[in-house]
């Protein structure tokens, strides 16, 4: 679909009275996702895929007021893939893999966040949030099963054993909802979290960040520029990023002492800019805020019928890009999940390994923030004395740049350990250890270049590589009966270059043209690898059993 | 423990320690600060092995005399 420009800044939704307000007992749904920013939306849009009608509420009646978010990594790409809205994001979002690093007044070093080649998306994109949950929200409309009431603010949360009371404030004057299950994505002053008299705890970082979003003409490459001390800003670091419509993302470190009110004035803010820019620089702002910064999480993120995504359960330092990437991680784990557990599919303990999973990727996304705080902003003279030697060692000495740290980007986590894993029996080398989100490779299906993760995902998908005869009538059949199962998995196929599988009606083949697949996932004829919905690998073997993947798919949903 | 080598390990000790001071010479504290930290590194690198570092770390910590210790020195 082609983008449309549309002002999305500007976008404001209509508030529309549901008949749920006239009803006289509170009309009860299966789900509630409490807030519309991108990670309710994303599980919105993933569960009414999955037929779990929706309701969303949001207290606003607009998408992120200024830009927020930019920088969406290849993972949240591919989740919305999956999704069906990636190729809008990305369109539209400029798309980069390199970073610079800068030290004073030398080009330190560079690295690629994405060196081969072979997948579909980069390592980011830069995207206004506005856009992005524009996008999201469009997505929404075309889906029946999601009803989403802008306005509608969440004022009080009463679980008890059935099901969840909201309490809901519109300008009609307030309702009430009844719940199977509540997803708080209402961000990081979760409304919900306080209602119910949890907290979100950690470290807030003593320093403060400017954030000045500019619309000018420039030729920067689009790389992320990272500064440590340079002449323009001394003593602090700068970062830069190109976003769409020519608007680009200066952030400047200001230290703790800085008066934020002062500090956003426009008339303050030009100068530092011009600094940056030269003297000459023509530009204007879009958006200019302060910021401070905190590493948090809440104990918990289920907390019986009311679950927790995003910043409500989580927050981290925007250097890494982890805050709504890793949000919407937890959209895409908890869907599959909860769709199967109101199908009765699964017992309800499914949910709990949605906490103990994205408690874990939050655990290794706030050590990895909390690490590149420390790094940009030490906290002791000692540590800005190794800070600097780093820098310094780092434009000769190879190994220091390893230890430069201006954000670890978004990466997805790797859940070693999961209890839904079931651990390799035989040996594998290679990077897709039970647990890791699946690799992405090129291939062909059905006579078209294809993607490997687009041939994956929404349901248990085994990839089965096939040797140069393919496989007997038995498996074939075995192959079939999965995808007939309560829970189905659907085989995937990997056939070797040049081989000439003969192939069998209502099966998918993906030809492995250049080794891609084999490669990553070091596998030889007969090996197969067993995905759940959400594209992870919870299995693999070197040899297919039907009985061996049902066992698998009977572990990763609580079945076992 | 005693992964890190605490036994003579430098041919020429003397020459290693004026070879040391001398890295120092003509540098005011914050510079031979900097100094320091690049060495370290440098050296760290060069050994890579975490756990031998960690215990390095560990002993050099441990040496440093607690604020009561430097209080009750004689003057
Ligand atoms: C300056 C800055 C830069 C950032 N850069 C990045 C980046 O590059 N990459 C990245 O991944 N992340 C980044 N982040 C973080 C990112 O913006 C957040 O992680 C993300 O918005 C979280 O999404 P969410 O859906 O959980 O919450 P939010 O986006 O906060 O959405 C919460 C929604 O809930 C609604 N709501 C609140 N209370 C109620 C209520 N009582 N009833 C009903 N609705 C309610 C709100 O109106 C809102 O729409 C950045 C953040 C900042 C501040």
């Amino acid at each position: 679909m082609a983008n449309v420009d549309r002002e999305y800044q500007g976008l404001a939704f209509d508030y529309v009275r549901s008949p749920d307000q006239d009803a006289r007992v509170a009309v009860r749904h299966p789900v509630v996702v409490v807030g519309a920013g991108p990670v309710g939306l994303t599980a919105a849009i993933d569960l009414a895929r999955r037929g779990v009608p929706v309701v969303v509420l949001d207290d606003d009646h607009k998408l992120s007021v200024g830009s927020r978010a930019i920088c969406f990594a290849k993972r949240t790409l591919e989740i919305w893939d999956r999704l069906d809205c990636g190729d809008q994001m990305v369109e539209k979002g400029v798309s980069w893999n390199v970073g610079r690093v800068f030290f004073q007044d030398e080009r330190v070093y560079s690295f690629d966040l994405l060196p081969d080649s072979g997948h579909r998306r980069p390592a980011f994109i830069n995207l206004q949030q506005y856009y992005c949950e524009g996008y999201l929200h469009e997505r929404t409309a075309v889906l029946p099963a999601v009803d989403l009431r802008w306005r509608n603010r969440v004022t009080g949360v009463t679980p008890d054993a059935e099901g969840v009371t909201l309490a809901i404030d519109t300008p009609d004057g307030p309702y009430a909802l009844r719940a199977d299950h509540v997803i708080a994505c209402d961000g990081s002053r979760s409304a919900v979290r306080s209602l119910m008299g949890l907290e979100s705890k950690g470290r807030v970082f003593r320093d403060r960040f400017l954030i000045a979003d500019v619309r000018m003409k420039a030729d920067f490459p689009a790389e992320r520029w990272f500064w440590f001390d340079p002449p323009f800003h001394p003593n602090q670091s700068v970062l830069l990023h190109r976003q769409p419509d020519n608007v680009w993302r200066i952030d400047f470190q200001l230290g703790w002492d800085a008066d934020p009110d002062l500090e956003r004035q426009p008339e303050r803010v030009r100068p530092r800019i011009r600094a940056l820019l030269g003297e000459d620089a023509e530009f204007e702002f879009e958006w200019i805020s302060v910021y401070t910064f905190a590493c948090l999480r809440m104990e918990r993120f289920r907390h019986g019928r009311v679950i927790f995504a995003g910043d409500s359960a989580h927050g981290v330092s925007p250097f890494g890009a982890r805050g709504a990437n890793s949000g919407v991680q937890d959209a895409d784990n908890l869907a599959w999940k909860l769709a199967l557990v109101l199908a009765g599919k699964a017992p309800d303990r499914l949910l709990d390994t949605y906490g103990t999973e994205r408690e874990y990727a939050a655990d290794e996304n706030i050590l990895n923030s909390t690490r590149a705080t420390d790094f940009i902003t030490p906290k002791s003279d000692e540590s800005r004395v190794f800070r600097d030697a780093v820098l310094r060692l780092a434009k000769d000495h190879p190994f220091a740049r390893r230890l430069v740290n201006s954000g670890r980007l978004s990466t997805p986590a790797t859940l070693h350990g999961s209890a839904l894993n079931t651990p390799d029996a035989e040996a594998f080398g290679g990077a897709m250890v039970p647990g890791s989100p699946m690799t992405d490779a090129p291939g062909t299906m059905r006579g078209h270049p294809a993607w490997l993760l687009s041939c994956t995902g929404d349901v248990f998908t085994a990839i089965l590589f096939a040797g140069d005869r393919g496989f007997d009538e038995a498996t074939i059949a075995a192959i079939r009966a999965l995808g007939t199962d309560g829970i189905p998995v659907k085989v995937l196929i990997v056939t070797a270059a040049g081989a000439t599988v003969p192939s069998v009606d209502g099966i998918d083949y993906f030809a492995d043209d250049d080794g891609a697949v084999a490669a990553r996932l070091d596998a030889r004829p007969g090996t197969c690898y067993l995905l759940r919905p959400d594209q992870h690998v919870c299995a693999r073997w070197r040899t297919f059993d039907a009985d061996r993947v049902r066992a698998a798919v009977a572990r990763a949903t609580c079945n076992d | 423990m005693a992964i890190l080598n605490i036994e003579p390990n430098i041919a020429q000790p003397d020459d290693f320690y004026e070879a040391l001071i001398d890295m120092h010479r003509d540098l005011d504290a914050e510079q031979s600060r900097m100094a320091n930290a690049h060495l370290i590194l440098l050296l760290a690198n060069h050994v890579g092995d975490e756990a031998v570092l960690r215990e390095a770390m560990q002993r050099a910590r441990a040496l440093v005399p607690t604020s009561s210790d430097v209080s009750t020195r004689p003057a």
